[in-house]
């Protein structure tokens, strides 16, 4: 069983048993100075790098609503990634704290996340629920996950980028902002799920259709490389899925203040 | 051309018979082994490789990062061009039936490979299935669902139809080889006729839509109707379709062109991996170019080999020193035993992938586990020479006017 608490750097440069043992020794330390600091706060750094994030596509309709209503209304519309399981899951799962992260940052605006979080649904099958998302929540910006069922069960590339601009016309014509965002990065089965087509299509979908593109994908093994998490980690390890999803509803906070230049409004928090 | 009877060196025998080659006259098909295919099929063979290892930074390398086409098209091409050249030669000999019969035995030794490497891949799938369960990746975590209904899952693999990912390029191989016979015997009558009518199948390929089915969905990835062109091209050119172009491949303006397509195909590239690079690239460009369509070989990715063929034979001439000396061995005793090779290369990248993740991920790591792997490879196929030659010599082998089935198209 892998400890629960990583150290920053260079999680995993070491083998065998050995290693593991230095790594719970490392882990118990840090766990207790954790304890001990906890009014500290950011214990880890998640940060994402500028050239992760910076799209170049606006959120204008996000924009004109947020300084004119005060108020931004978003679905987040996934499939497994975007929740985490347990009596602990949805709160912890990144569209909640997406929703704490931009109420924080944005205290005048009213921010509502709802989720449309379905497994084992295909980007077709968001695509067709795209209309009936419309009328049911009256979203002003709509998170699109995407990518991972369709890469498992290896559907089309163009059928899936059919898909993918159906749904963002959809919402594109309803005068609904969209953010599309990739898969997990997931090193374990990357042998497994061929996730690169899926990546690619997305990106060009999003070029072409002039919306920004959560690379999570990208964000996550940026993560990964630099060691502030270890997403090799077997176990069962809740800590580290909440501190992810943590990580991935900042960033995307931080995305949709750049990408609707809020930046007048927030508060100035770190990150 | 290694046949059992000359014992000797790869390489030497290769040169042997291409200094042969000057005294026939005509057509390159008749005579000696271009060993420039040998040593680019092994080259393929390492950048498969590569690129299936998942996170390698090593893959920068691969040509893949660099333009349009990636090891794949260098490989089937190849592929094309030497089973022509070898069932080819068999075909004039001895008859269809006896050439379509062996390459049908070809086909079949494909077919016994990728049911081997399916059995590797779910070894290695059945162990994460039972050690990970990270619950950040319980969606992930689905990929095994098909563990739950194995008598669909093992009959449809059997049936080529559910292929787990970096399996697709065999069953490409098996359909090709099927089809081969006639094709192989028409392009001997009249092969402009043949190569016209791969372009046909292209062309309707793209227009109606065919491709073959897989499970659970969608179709195959390499679309075999696509990539015969391909294929079949390389075939025409074996069979003297590389000396009728000859005149214009040494052309300047051939030269100039191709140079620069690969420097466009390499600015595009370059707008993937470098962001905000992608702000400079016209919108007008992007909607011509976009998808760059892998499964059904698009046309850009097709120009992007032909550019790149372009200027490898300005560099690479065929009785250049460098292919004989033990620096290109490696490469050329690879791409001699491609099937095998290309078998090895795909275990080879599970096995690095796992001690990725079990060990290290750390660069070092990844540097070590690709030279390894390249390493096992040569090693593996030097190995199947030497076996051969012992063949070749034990008493009760084949007859001596056989040549080599490694040696043609199959592989992978």
């Amino acid at each position: 069983m892998k400890a629960q608490v990583k150290p920053r750097r260079k999680p995993r440069t070491m083998a065998g048993g050995m290693a593991t043992a230095i790594r719970s020794a490392v882990a118990a330390a840090l766990a207790l100075s954790l304890a001990g600091t906890a009014a500290l706060a950011e214990p880890f750094s998640c940060d994402i790098p500028g050239y992760l994030l910076v799209g170049g596509n606006d959120l204008k309709h996000v924009a004109e609503v947020v300084k004119n209503d005060h108020k931004l209304t978003i679905a987040v519309v996934g499939t497994g990634s975007s929740a985490l399981a347990g009596p602990d899951g949805p709160p912890s799962a990144y569209p909640a704290r997406l929703q704490a992260a931009l109420k924080q940052k944005l205290p005048s605006v009213a921010v509502k996340v709802v989720t449309l979080v379905r497994t084992r649904l295909s980007a077709d099958d968001l695509a067709k629920g795209m209309d009936k998302l419309l009328v049911d929540e009256k979203p002003d910006l709509v998170i699109w996950q995407s990518g991972t069922v369709d890469a498992m069960r290896r559907v089309e590339p163009d059928d899936f980028r059919a898909a993918l601009e159906e749904g963002v016309e959809t919402l594109q014509k309803a005068g609904v902002d969209v953010i599309l965002m990739n898969m997990q990065y997931s090193p374990r089965t990357e042998t497994m799920i061929a996730l690169g087509p899926y990546a690619d299509t997305m990106r060009v979908v999003a070029q072409q259709r002039e919306v920004p593109l959560f690379d999570r994908l990208a964000i996550m093994r940026y993560w990964s490389d630099v060691g502030a998490f270890d997403l090799y980690a077997a176990g069962r390890d809740n800590v580290l899925a909440h501190r992810v999803h943590d990580c991935i509803g900042r960033g995307i906070a931080s995305m949709i203040i750049d990408a609707a230049h809020l930046h007048g409004l927030s508060n100035k928090v770190s990150q | 051309m290694k046949s059992p009877d000359t014992p000797a060196p790869v390489v030497t025998s290769g040169r042997d018979v291409t200094s042969g080659r000057d005294a026939t006259s005509g057509r390159e098909a008749t005579s000696g082994r271009d060993l420039r295919l040998d040593l680019f099929r092994g080259l393929a063979l390492w950048l498969i490789f590569l690129d299936h290892i998942p996170s390698n930074l090593v893959a920068w390398v691969t040509i893949r990062n660099y333009g349009f086409s990636d090891a794949t098209e260098i490989f089937v091409f190849v592929s094309g061009y030497t089973a022509a050249f070898v069932y080819g030669k068999e075909m004039r000999e001895r008859g269809f039936v006896v050439a379509g019969a062996r390459i049908l035995r070809r086909a079949w030794q494909i077919y016994v490979a990728h049911v081997f490497l399916f059995a590797i891949y779910l070894a290695e799938i059945s162990y994460v299935a039972v050690s990970f369960e990270n619950p950040l990746y319980a969606e992930e975590m689905n990929i095994l669902d098909f563990l739950k209904q194995p008598d669909v899952t093992i009959i449809q693999a059997l049936l080529l139809k559910f292929k787990p990912s970096n399996m697709d390029v065999l069953p490409l191989y098996i359909v090709l080889l099927l089809l081969f016979p006639p094709i192989l015997w028409l392009l001997q009558v009249r092969a402009t006729l043949a190569l016209g009518a791969s372009v046909l199948l292209y062309v309707l390929t793209w227009e109606f839509n065919w491709n073959l089915p897989s499970y659970p969905s969608g179709h195959w990835y390499f679309n075999p109707f696509a990539w015969q062109l391909l294929f079949v091209f390389g075939a025409w050119c074996a069979l003297g379709g590389a000396q009728r172009l000859s005149g214009v491949l040494r052309s300047r303006v051939t030269l100039a062109i191709a140079v620069a397509y690969l420097a466009f195909a390499f600015v595009i590239s370059l707008s993937w991996y470098l962001p905000g690079m992608s702000q400079y690239i016209p919108s007008a460009v992007e909607e011509v170019i976009y998808p760059i369509d892998k499964v059904n070989l698009d046309v850009l990715r097709f120009a992007h080999f032909l550019a790149l063929a372009v200027v490898t034979l300005q560099f690479v001439p065929r009785d250049a020193r460098f292919l004989q000396t033990r620096w290109a061995w490696p490469l050329v005793v690879c791409g001699q035993h491609s099937l095998e090779i290309f078998c090895l290369g795909v275990f080879l990248s599970f096995a690095a992938h796992f001690a990725m993740v079990e060990i290290s991920g750390s660069i070092w790591l990844q540097f070590l586990v690709s030279a390894l792997g390249i390493l096992v490879m040569v090693a593996a196929a030097g190995l199947i020479t030497w076996y051969k030659r012992l063949e070749g010599r034990s008493p009760g082998s084949r007859p001596r006017k056989m040549p080599d089935a490694d040696l043609a198209g199959g592989g992978a």
